[in-house]
């Protein structure tokens, strides 16, 4: 060990692996259903795909986990955003691209992808 | 990058309840359902919560799972760890509000009045993982100590700090570190006490294998800060799992360059060996420890000269305790404001303790000083189990006292402690009840000492075992009221004789139950009667005539026939055959059986 830039260096890229033991009381929660339904209908790209991109980003006070079947089996993979005070909201028919823009437009930028969600593609939404 | 992180305790109390078999059975699971890549298991060191163990506490969602056993684990992977539901029936129950909720673990009794800084780490980390000390900023004390501050500024900021040995006397750690650094020599040596020898006590083993990483920076910066280049750990060989992390850790640090020559390129060279002690409670006295170190008899020698001018080899070293060094680290970081702020004015900071005994929670516990023994002993340790009372604590192990229940609201602190006849020790806590006999544990702490006594100093080699004599004739029934004032007396004389600490220390025992229950100790010797039924000796079984309903079992049961009686009769023990063992009176299912 030569310099504190080195030693910063390793702990910014521990930092990530050790994070997750740190959110249990986070503001944001990010629940991917992962029932037989949601692991069936591809749930676990998604889930992986927001974990990593949370980490990637470095996001402080977001909790990304999993949750059970919440009984509309036919729009899995089903994401539910849920902030303190704020709506909750559902995303369906979930894909590992879509989690990318979920992340960076509703979790960062707090912006709501609109299409995604439940009230977009319920049957005789439109 | 994993998604979940699952978190075992591998700490000494969970290793020896199964945490390894858990460990491995988790691997296999989760690698049966493929989830290998997505969820890391981690081997950490004490939660703490020792009674519970062994404990498993699931990332991100913070489930803590207690008393897991390897049965368990496949419900854990299926439910939890495929499918999200976390499994409710073995979540600790205090962290469980409802179906639904659960609380942090931090707003639970045991965790609630707690404030970790020397346990920071543990049950937090990996300890085999050096990556995962540095995320925690590990080392970055060690980066500023040795980039930004002269070795005389560390010392002003340790003495600022009011940090007192961890190891239970409570000398300033800054001074230790002045008049080591004042002496002139072409070698010094910073050296960590990690003989821990009380019995009961468990918290340096603790941090060591939890986090062995912050013991070796505090080290480094105390060689920088004395000017040692040279660095050793006595540890007792009867804690493996702690040795094999610290060997791991050492390694480890090398590899990195925070161990060996010009660390953090400042010129600066430290490097740390691990010497195995065998276990004497004698080594723990601090030039016993160094005699033991350079490879000779551990005994004790006159002081002074203190360690700090001729030490390990002739040479000036400072001696720390592995609490005093986990300190560190936070202080240098933090500031001494920062350490000054937390417990009491002339006893800063935090202390853990060993909590054991008759108390629920048994395990391991950090407060700030000042925290009341009331406290300690009821929010955090649940109090007395069985509806037993209080009725003393006992601190400091062979070398401390016992406080009794009228100051359970006495605020622990090192000068607290010694006015009130005990010592703050290393941090052994161990809780009794009524049913504890004073007088026997004065004995139990002797028979310890006269064991350990290495043999050097006639009034600690002679003197402890005549204390125990005396104490053996009390309990037997056969004491007079003059061996009391004797065995008072023998006591001062022992503690102001003796050569080194535990000779001093050996009679604490005897004095503090003396102090408080010398009533105790004269019920024994006048009415040879043991007031808590502890003492076999003075202790006789009888059935109460109204209660026995003849029907035989304590007869049938009896080990050596001493109870006689037909069907439906009432039933008699006979005080000469009886071995006084108790069965009849675990036995009895309406309470005939007593104990006078």
């Amino acid at each position: 060990m030569k310099s504190l830039a080195e030693l910063q260096a390793i702990k910014e890229r521990a930092r990530a692996s050790v994070n997750i033991r740190e959110n249990a009381d986070a503001q944001t929660k990010v629940l991917v259903g992962m029932a037989t339904c949601g692991i069936a209908a591809g749930a676990r790209p998604v889930l992986t795909a927001f974990v990593e991109e949370v980490a990637k980003r470095n996001l402080q006070g977001v909790m990304v986990t999993q949750t059970g079947c919440i009984g509309i089996c036919q729009y899995e993979p089903v994401v539910e955003v849920i902030t303190p005070g704020k709506e909750k909201v559902t995303y369906v028919k979930m894909t590992a691209e879509k989690a990318l823009r979920v992340v960076n437009d509703h979790l960062v930028n707090g912006n709501v992808v609109s299409e995604y969600t439940i009230g977009a593609n319920a049957i005789g939404a439109k | 990058m994993y998604r979940s992180n699952v978190l075992v305790c591998g700490g000494t109390g969970c290793t020896s309840s199964n945490s390894e078999q858990i460990i491995e059975k988790l691997n296999e699971e989760i690698k049966a359902v493929g989830l290998e890549k997505e969820v890391n298991v981690i081997r950490t060191g004490c939660f703490g919560l020792c009674a519970l163990g062994p404990i498993m506490v699931v990332y991100p969602e913070g489930a803590f799972y207690s008393r897991v056993t390897p049965e368990d684990v496949k419900e854990i992977v299926d439910e939890h760890l495929l499918k999200g539901r976390i499994v409710q029936r073995l979540l600790y129950q205090e962290t469980v509000v409802d179906e639904n909720t659960t609380k942090s673990l931090n707003e639970t009794k045991f965790y609630a009045k707690q404030m970790r800084i020397a346990l920071r780490n543990c049950g937090v980390i990996n300890p085999e993982l050096i990556d995962e000390y540095i995320a925690q900023d590990g080392y970055a004390a060690l980066g500023k100590v040795l980039t930004e501050m002269t070795p005389q500024e560390v010392i002003d900021l340790m003495l600022a700090s009011g940090l007192r040995g961890r190891g239970g006397a409570g000398f300033p750690t800054g001074l230790k570190w002045k008049f080591a650094a004042a002496n002139k020599a072409d070698q010094k040596y910073a050296c960590c006490n990690a003989d821990e020898g009380d019995p009961g006590a468990f918290m340096d083993r603790s941090v060591l294998e939890g986090d062995p990483h912050s013991v070796l920076e505090a080290m480094a910066i105390a060689g920088y800060a004395i000017g040692a280049s040279q660095g050793y750990i006595y540890i007792r060989a009867e804690y493996p799992i702690a040795v094999k992390r610290l060997q791991i850790a050492i390694d480890q640090a090398r590899e990195y360059g925070l161990l060996g020559k010009n660390i953090f390129d400042s010129g600066f060279d430290f490097d740390i060996d691990i010497r195995l002690g065998a276990g004497a409670f004698v080594c723990g006295e601090e030039t016993a420890l160094m005699t033991s170190i350079e490879g000779k008899r551990g005994e004790p020698r006159v002081r002074p000269p203190f360690p700090a001018l001729k030490g390990l080899f002739g040479k000036p070293t400072v001696l720390n305790n592995v609490e005093t060094y986990a300190n560190i680290p936070q202080i240098i970081l933090k500031g001494a404001d920062w350490f000054r702020s937390i417990g009491t004015e002339k006893s800063p900071g935090t202390k853990v303790f060993a909590l054991g005994g008759k108390i629920t929670n048994t395990g391991l516990v950090e407060v700030p000083m000042g925290t009341t023994l009331r406290e300690v002993v009821e929010d955090i340790g649940g109090g007395v189990p069985g509806g037993h009372h209080f009725k003393a604590a006992q601190t400091g192990g062979p070398s401390g006292g016992c406080i009794p229940a009228k100051l359970i609201d006495t605020p622990i602190d090192y000068d607290n402690l010694l006015a009130i006849g005990s010592m703050m020790g290393s941090g052994g806590l161990i809780v009794m009840d009524e049913t504890t006999c004073m007088v026997d544990i004065a004995k139990f702490f002797l028979e310890f000492t006269v064991d350990e006594s290495c043999g050097k100093c006639t009034p600690c080699r002679v003197g402890t075992k005549r204390l125990l004599e005396i104490l053996n004739k009390i309990t037997s029934g056969n004491g007079t009221l003059e061996d009391i004032d004797k065995l008072e007396e023998l006591c001062y004389y022992i503690k102001e004789n003796s050569l080194c600490g535990l000779g001093q220390t050996a009679p604490n025992p005897v004095l503090s139950t003396l102090k408080y229950y010398r009533d105790e100790y004269e019920a024994h010797v006048v009415e040879h009667r043991c007031p808590a039924g502890a003492c076999k000796a003075l202790t006789n079984y009888t059935i109460e005539a109204d209660k026995c309903k003849g029907c035989t079992l304590c007869a049938r049961n009896c080990p050596v026939g001493a109870i006689s009686g037909a069907v439906k009769q009432l039933h008699v023990i006979d005080t000469n055959k009886c071995i006084k063992c108790g069965v009849c009176m675990e036995k009895c299912k309406f309470g005939a059986v007593v104990k006078k």
